[in-house]
């Protein structure tokens, strides 16, 4: 009877929570998403020029690495989801898990490091 | 029911199997559904090609000159076409997701049209885009 009682470390155990970043995230990258279209306009010709100042100010890339990290948890929690509805493999969606973390944490850095080499 | 109880698994409830999906007739909102998930995987899964194009985009003039020839790409653009329409269609059925988080529309004939709107919605807009990115103006 041991093994009822016994949880899979990938259960679904953390909802409210999650339920709430989720869509707070939603929101975040829908700000981030009109702001970036506005700039976008005001920019007016997008030549490497215009593209570059919409990116280029501090403010700007510390919002779009705000935007970065909603992503990563947005799509952390949307695939975690993907996982534990369709992968029955305890081991396999834990190492699913696993890999979609450090995939997304891998992307925060590399879009950090894109936006500070500008 | 169980013939042999002390040696039984966890229980796994199956609703439905793969097999059955041909013979299912989803409503609207029941598309709108499955494609905001299959539209969000599909970013998920083009990201890297996103982050890395943004890079090629921002980094030098010259990189920049780059992007544009990869953009004049073909299958490129065939990519860039699928991953505009996923966030056009991801942003639409979010919103409707997040009014009816607010039990806004969740009145079965209320959520019908709300899941027809989303679709009015984003596909045209995801053929403007695609004839935006063909060339067509």
């Amino acid at each position: 009877m041991a093994g009822l009682t016994r949880k899979a470390p990938v259960g679904a155990h953390y909802g409210l929570r999650d339920w709430l970043a989720q869509r707070v995230s939603a929101l975040v990258l829908l700000a981030y998403l009109l702001v970036v279209g506005v700039s976008l306009v005001v920019a007016g010709h997008l030549d490497y020029d215009g593209w570059y100042s919409v990116f280029a100010p501090q403010p700007m890339k510390l919002f779009t690495v705000i935007a970065v990290l909603a992503l990563a948890y947005h799509a952390w929690i949307g695939v975690r989801d993907i996982w534990m509805d369709y992968i029955g493999s305890t081991a396999l969606r834990l190492a699913l898990h696993v890999a979609t973390l450090l995939w997304l944490l891998y992307c925060v850095v590399w879009s950090v490091k894109i936006l500070w080499s500008i | 029911m169980n013939s042999n109880p002390p040696a039984s698994p966890r229980p796994r409830i199956r609703n439905i199997g793969i097999g059955d999906l041909l013979h299912y007739r989803l409503p609207l909102a029941g598309i709108v559904s499955i494609l905001h998930r299959i539209s969000g995987l599909l970013m998920f899964l083009l990201l890297p090609l996103l982050l890395w194009l943004f890079e090629a985009s921002l980094s030098s003039e010259r990189s920049f000159e780059q992007f544009q020839d990869l953009a004049h790409n073909f299958f490129v653009r065939l990519v860039l076409l699928a991953l505009g329409w996923a966030l056009l269609h991801h942003l639409c059925a979010g919103l409707r997701f997040l009014l009816l988080d607010l039990h806004w529309g969740t009145e079965r004939l209320a959520a019908q049209r709300s899941a027809r709107v989303v679709l009015f919605v984003s596909v045209p807009l995801a053929l403007l885009f695609g004839l935006y990115l063909f060339g067509a103006f």
